[in-house]
C-alpha cells in the first residue's frame, strides 16, 4: 500500500500548488485524494493540533459488501492494512513521515488515525 | 492508477516471496482463478447477456464484453484451430502494464498478466466450460504482440 501511495500521490499532485502547512495536506488526503480513490470524501476529520489525525469514513468501500454490523468484524483489520499503507506512502512522498493505523467498530465505519512522526 | 499500481505492487511483493518466475506465474494464475469464479458472477449481472451458443460466440463475449467492462479494451478475436475450440485473444492495448517499461533481467521468464489467465479460466468454469488459457506471446518478453490463447476442453456437463 505504501508503495501503490507514492505511486499515486505523484501522480495526483503534479499540477497541484504548493500545500501551506500539514493541515492542508490533510484535507488534501481527506477530500482530493480519497475521493479519486475511494470516489467519496472522508467523512469526519479531527486533530488534536499535535501531530495527530483522526479521519472516519462512515461507508468505507472495502467494508460496505463485507458486513453491515459487527459480523466478520474480527477480519475487518486485513482489508485495511493496504489502505493505511496508501495513506503513510501518499504522506510519505509529500515530505510527511507518519504512523497510520486503522479500528473498525461497527462495518462499514471505519476510523484512520493518523500519528505524524517529527524528523 | 490506483488498480494498475496495486497490480504491480502485488507482482513486486510475489518476486519478493518466489525466486522463480514459474512459481509467482503459478501463484498469479490461482488468485486469478479465484477472482474469476467470482467475478462471473458480477459480469453476468452487470452484462445480462443470453448463453453463448458456441465457443466462438464465448471467446467474442470475453473479448469484446468482459474485457471491455473491466479493462476498458477490446483485444480482437482468431479463431486458431479448424475444430473451432482454439482462440487467440490479441491485445493491442494492455493497461496492467501501463507503468512496466520491461521486465527485469532475472525475470525474463515472468508472466506479468497472468492474473489474467486465471481469471478467464476460473470465470469460464463456473459456466461449465472447462479451458485452458497462458499466455502465448507477450510484448513485456519482446514479442511482437500480446496473445491470450483460450483452449476449450471437453464441455464439463458431458
Amino acid at each position: 500500500g505504501f508503495r501503490v501511495g507514492q505511486g499515486l500521490i505523484e501522480r495526483f499532485t503534479k499540477d497541484t500548488s504548493r500545500f501551506k502547512d500539514e493541515l492542508d495536506i490533510m484535507k488534501f488526503i481527506c477530500k482530493d485524494f480519497w475521493t479519486t480513490v475511494f470516489k467519496k470524501q472522508i467523512d469526519n476529520l479531527r486533530t488534536n493540533h499535535q501531530g495527530i489525525y483522526v479521519l472516519q469514513d462512515n461507508k468505507f468501500r472495502l467494508l460496505t459488501q463485507m458486513s453491515a454490523g459487527k459480523q466478520y468484524l474480527e477480519h475487518a483489520p486485513k482489508y485495511l492494512a493496504f489502505t493505511c499503507g496508501l495513506i503513510r506512502g501518499g504522506l510519505s512522498n509529500l515530505g510527511i513521515k507518519s504512523i497510520v493505523t486503522a479500528e473498525v467498530s461497527t462495518m462499514p465505519a471505519c476510523k484512520f488515525q493518523v500519528m505524524i512522526q517529527k524528523m | 492508477e490506483l488498480f494498475v499500481l496495486t497490480y504491480g505492487a502485488l507482482v513486486a511483493q510475489l518476486c519478493k516471496d518466489y525466486e522463480k518466475d514459474e512459481d509467482v506465474n503459478n501463484c498469479l494464475d490461482r488468485m486469478g482463478y479465484g477472482i474469476g469464479i467470482r467475478l462471473i458472477e458480477d459480469f453476468l449481472a452487470r452484462s445480462a447477456v443470453k448463453k453463448c451458443r458456441s465457443y466462438s460466440e464465448t471467446a467474442d463475449m470475453i473479448a469484446q464484453v468482459a474485457f471491455k467492462m473491466y479493462l476498458g479494451v477490446t483485444p480482437r478475436v482468431r479463431c486458431s484451430s479448424a475444430a473451432g475450440n482454439e482462440f487467440s485473444l490479441i491485445l493491442d492495448k494492455n493497461p496492467l502494464v501501463d507503468f512496466v517499461e520491461e521486465l527485469p533481467a532475472e525475470r525474463a521468464s515472468l508472466c506479468y498478466c497472468n492474473l489474467l489467465c486465471g481469471v478467464i479460466r476460473g470465470a469460464l468454469e463456473m459456466v461449465h466450460l472447462a479451458a485452458e488459457v497462458t499466455f502465448l506471446q507477450d510484448k513485456l518478453k519482446g514479442d511482437a504482440v500480446t496473445e491470450i490463447g483460450i483452449v476449450f476442453l471437453k464441455n464439463t456437463e458431458d
